[in-house]
C-alpha cells in the first residue's frame, strides 16, 4: 500500500500501540537545552531512575546566554543558575555532544544539531522546544514537547503520541527575486491561519521547496509549528545528502552507502494519499511583514494594514482591534511607511549562514538609517560565525552599523539581555510577533533576513526588490 | 499526578482567540529550575501594572483592574473559559504549570493548540473541546449570571451547567484513564520495557549509524 513520508517515519518508530491508538514511538535523538530540561532531570532523579539511552543526547545552552561581553560570564544569576543546572546535568548523566557557553560549536540548538550532523534523515527527534519542527527539513519526524515529556524521553527513549492527520503543502512555481524561505511559510500562515495546521503533520513540497537549501528548508520547516502543526518536514533528496556529507555526527565509510540507500527512500509514494491538501503559487508571493500579534496577521510588502471590520467573525475583528492597538497601527497604513526603531537578525528561523548572506548582501557599501536604535546579528551558532567571519560578512555588518554579536536564542525571546523597550518597533527575522514576546510592551514584525537589513537601511520596512 | 475525576468549579470566561503561551507565562519566569510557584504570575503582562521580574513579591503589585481574571466574581474559579487556538506558541510547560498553580483544573475552549493540550493532561489539568456555538452560549452565561458555576464529570465525559443541560466532550481513552487514575505515564511505558530493548536492538542492527 502507497504511504506518504509521514507514515513511513512513523511506521519505522512505532513500539507499542494502545487500544485507542495512542502509540509508544522509538526517539533516535533528544536535543536538551536549559530552559525546558531541569526540572526533567530533577523529576528523574527523584523517581530513581536513569537515562534510557545518554547517546543520543545533543545538549547546548541557548535561550538564556548572553551575546556580547562572553568574558564576564553569564551575569544574570537566575540565567547562570539555569545554565549551570545544564551543565551539572550533562556532567553527572553524560551525552552524546555537549557544547556548553563559549564552546566554540555552542549554539542554538536547531542549528547546532543538523549543522553538526547529529540531526540526520529517518530518525525521530524531540527537544523540548516547539521549534523542534526545524529538523523535519531532514525527512525527519521531530516533535517539539514538554518538560514531562522530556523526562519520559530520557527515562524511556520513546515518546507517548497519537498519529495525526496529514497535509500536503505544495509550493509550485519560480519564486521571485528578494523572495525566500521565509516568506513562502509566512504566505501560508496568512493564508490557513495559526491553527490552520493544528492536528496535522505537514509535508512540504512542490518545485520551489525542491529548489530551497537545506537552510531554507529549515526556515520553512521551523515555522510549521506557526501554523499549528507540531511536525512538518520535507522529503529527502540529493540536496540532503550533499548537506550531510562529511558532518562531524553523519555516518562514513560503509555506513554512509547504506545510510543513503535508506533515506533516498524517505519520500512519500507517488500516490500516497493527505488528509489536506494546500496549493500555493510560490511565483505570486511577495516579500512578507506581519503587521500584528500573531504570525498570521501578514501581508506583503506592497499591502496595508487592514481595519477591524474586514473581518466578519467578532473575535476576529477585536483580535485584530487589539492588535492593531498593540502594535500602535492604524487601519488602512501602507506597510512600507512604517517606521521601525530595531533590528533584530537571527533566531532558530533565521540565523543560518545563507541568512547572513543574504542580509550582508543589502548592508554592503549602506548604512543604517539615523532612526535605528540598534541594528542586531545574531550568528545561530559559533561555527557561523566563524564562517560569516572567514567570509567577511562581519566587517560588511559592522561598516553598516549593525553589532555583530555571539550566538545564542537572543532577542527572539528576550530571556537575555537582547530586548526591546516598551513600544519600540522592531524588524524581526525570528518566529513570533505575540504582544512581549521580545520585551514587555515591544512591537514586533517578522520579516526575512534581506527584508530586515532593508528595513535597517531605509529606516521603515521597504521593498528589497527596489533596493538597486 | 492528581486525579481528576469530577469537579464542580466556578468559571472565568476569557473572551480572546490565540492566547499563547508567552502571554500564559511570560519568559521572564522561564528561568526557574522548578515546577511550582508560576502560578502569580500567570498571565502577568495582563494583570499586573508594572513589568513583572522573578523574585517580586506579587502580593504588593497594582493590579490591572481591566484584566477579567482581576474581578472579584470571578476570584476561587478553577474552570477557565477560552476561545480557539488557546495555547499557541512555546512548548514550555510553565503554562500548565502556572494555570494549575493559579487554580484552574480544566479549561473550556473551541481549541487548543497541540503541544500545550498534551502537556495539560501531564499536570493534571483537563483541556476540553466544545463546539463554537456551546462555547458561546457559555460565555454569555458566564457573563450575565453572578457566580456562574459547571460541573465537570470526567468518567461520563459531560460539561453540565447549572441548568442541568448536559454538553459531551471527546478525549483519547488513554488520556482519560491516565487522568482519572494519576497515573505517571513513565511507570506505564516502561512495563513494555522489554519491547522498547527489542525495538532498539533491531534498529541497532539495521541502522547502525544512529548509534554512534
Amino acid at each position: 500500500m502507497s504511504k506518504t513520508l509521514y507514515e513511513k517515519l512513523w511506521d519505522s518508530h512505532v513500539v507499542h500501540v494502545e487500544d485507542d491508538g495512542t502509540a509508544l514511538l522509538y526517539i533516535d535523538r533528544h536535543l536538551v537545552h536549559e530552559v525546558t530540561s531541569p526540572q526533567a532531570f530533577e523529576g528523574l532523579k527523584l523517581a530513581g531512575r536513569k537515562p534510557w539511552r545518554v547517546s543520543s543526547i545533543v545538549a547546548t545552552a541557548d535561550h538564556n546566554t548572553p551575546t556580547s561581553h562572553w568574558e564576564q560570564g553569564i551575569t544574570d544569576p537566575i540565567s547562570r543558575q539555569q545554565v549551570e543546572t545544564l551543565d551539572a546535568n550533562i556532567r553527572e548523566v553524560g551525552a552524546l555532544a555537549y557544547f556548553p557557553f563559549r564552546d566554540k560549536r555552542q549554539g542554538i540548538v536547531h542549528v547546532v544539531g543538523p549543522e553538526n550532523g547529529a540531526t540526520l534523515p529517518g530518525m525521530t527527534v524531540v527537544c523540548g522546544d516547539s521549534h523542534t519542527s526545524t529538523h523535519g527539513a531532514f525527512a525527519c519526524l521531530a516533535h517539539g514537547i514538554g518538560t514531562s515529556e522530556v523526562e519520559h524521553v530520557l527515562a524511556t527513549q520513546c515518546l507517548l503520541q497519537k498519529k495525526s492527520k496529514t497535509m500536503l503543502v505544495r509550493f509550485e512555481g519560480k519564486v521571485g527575486a528578494g523572495v525566500t524561505a521565509k516568506d513562502l511559510v509566512l504566505a501560508l500562515i496568512g493564508r490557513i491561519g495559526t491553527a490552520g495546521g493544528t492536528g496535522y503533520a505537514i509535508e512540504f513540497g512542490g518545485s520551489a521547496i525542491r529548489g530551497l537549501s537545506m537552510e531554507g528548508r529549515m526556515t520553512v520547516c521551523n515555522m510549521a509549528i506557526e501554523a499549528g502543526a507540531r511536525v512538518g518536514f520535507v522529503a529527502a533528496d540529493e540536496t540532503t545528502i550533499a548537506y550531510l556529507k562529511g558532518r562531524s555526527f553523519a555516518p562514513k565509510g560503509e555506513d554512509w552507502d547504506k545510510a543513503v540507500a535508506c533515506w533516498r527512500t524517505l519520500v512519500s509514494d507517488a500516490d500516497a494519499r493527505f488528509d489536506a491538501v494546500i496549493d500555493i503559487d510560490a511565483a505570486a508571493i511577495a516579500p512578507q511583514v506581519t503587521w500584528g500579534t500573531s504570525p498570521e496577521m501578514v501581508t506583503g510588502i506592497d499591502g496595508a494594514v487592514p481595519a477591524p471590520e474586514d473581518f466578519s467573525d467578532p473575535v476576529k475583528s477585536e483580535g485584530v482591534a487589539r492588535a492593531l492597538q498593540y502594535m500602535g497601527l492604524v487601519p488602512r497604513m501602507r506597510i512600507d511607511q512604517i517606521p521601525i526603531d530595531k533590528v533584530f537578525i537571527g533566531s532558530c528561523t533565521n540565523s543560518r549562514i545563507e541568512d547572513l548572506r543574504a542580509a550582508a548582501a543589502v548592508a554592503r557599501g549602506r548604512r543604517i538609517a539615523p532612526n535605528v536604535k540598534l541594528a542586531l546579528v545574531v550568528p545561530g551558532s559559533g561555527l557561523i560565525k566563524a564562517q560569516a567571519e572567514a567570509e567577511g560578512l562581519d566587517k560588511i555588518f559592522i561598516a553598516a552599523g549593525f553589532e555583530w554579536r555571539q550566538p545564542g536564542c537572543s532577542m527572539c525571546l528576550a530571556m537575555n539581555d537582547d530586548r526591546l523597550n516598551p513600544g519600540e518597533r522592531c524588524a524581526s527575522t525570528s518566529n513570533r510577533n505575540f504582544e512581549g514576546r521580545q520585551g514587555a510592551g515591544g512591537r514586533t514584525h517578522l520579516v526575512s533576513p534581506a527584508m530586515a537589513a532593508a528595513a535597517a537601511i531605509a529606516g521603515r520596512f521597504a521593498d528589497v526588490r527596489e533596493l538597486s | 499526578m492528581e486525579k481528576f475525576v469530577k469537579l464542580d468549579g466556578l468559571v472565568a470566561p476569557l473572551d480572546r482567540a490565540n492566547v499563547d503561551t508567552d502571554a500564559i507565562i511570560p519568559k521572564q519566569f522561564l528561568k526557574s529550575i522548578k515546577r511550582s510557584g508560576f502560578g502569580p504570575n500567570a498571565f502577568d503582562e495582563w494583570r499586573y501594572m508594572d513589568h513583572g521580574e522573578p523574585g517580586q513579591d506579587c502580593a504588593k503589585r497594582v493590579k490591572n483592574p481591566a484584566f477579567v481574571l482581576n474581578q472579584e466574581r470571578y476570584q476561587g474559579a478553577s474552570i477557565l473559559l477560552a476561545r480557539s487556538n488557546f495555547g499557541c506558541g512555546s512548548s514550555r510547560e510553565h503554562a500548565p504549570w502556572a494555570l494549575y498553580d493559579f487554580g484552574f483544573r480544566a479549561i473550556v475552549g473551541e481549541s487548543f493548540a497541540d503541544i500545550f493540550y498534551n502537556n495539560c493532561f501531564k499536570n493534571g489539568l483537563l483541556p476540553i473541546i466544545l463546539p463554537k456555538a456551546d462555547v458561546d452560549a457559555l460565555f454569555g452565561l458566564t457573563e450575565h449570571t453572578p457566580g456562574y458555576r459547571l460541573t465537570i464529570d470526567l468518567p461520563a465525559q459531560l460539561v453540565v451547567r447549572p441548568d442541568g443541560h448536559a454538553i459531551r466532550f471527546e478525549v483519547d481513552a488513554f488520556r482519560k484513564e491516565c487522568m482519572l487514575n494519576g497515573w505517571d505515564d513513565i511507570g506505564l511505558t516502561l512495563r513494555h520495557a522489554e519491547k522498547i530493548r527489542e525495538f532498539e536492538a533491531r534498529r541497532r542492527v539495521e541502522q547502525p549509524w544512529l548509534f554512534s
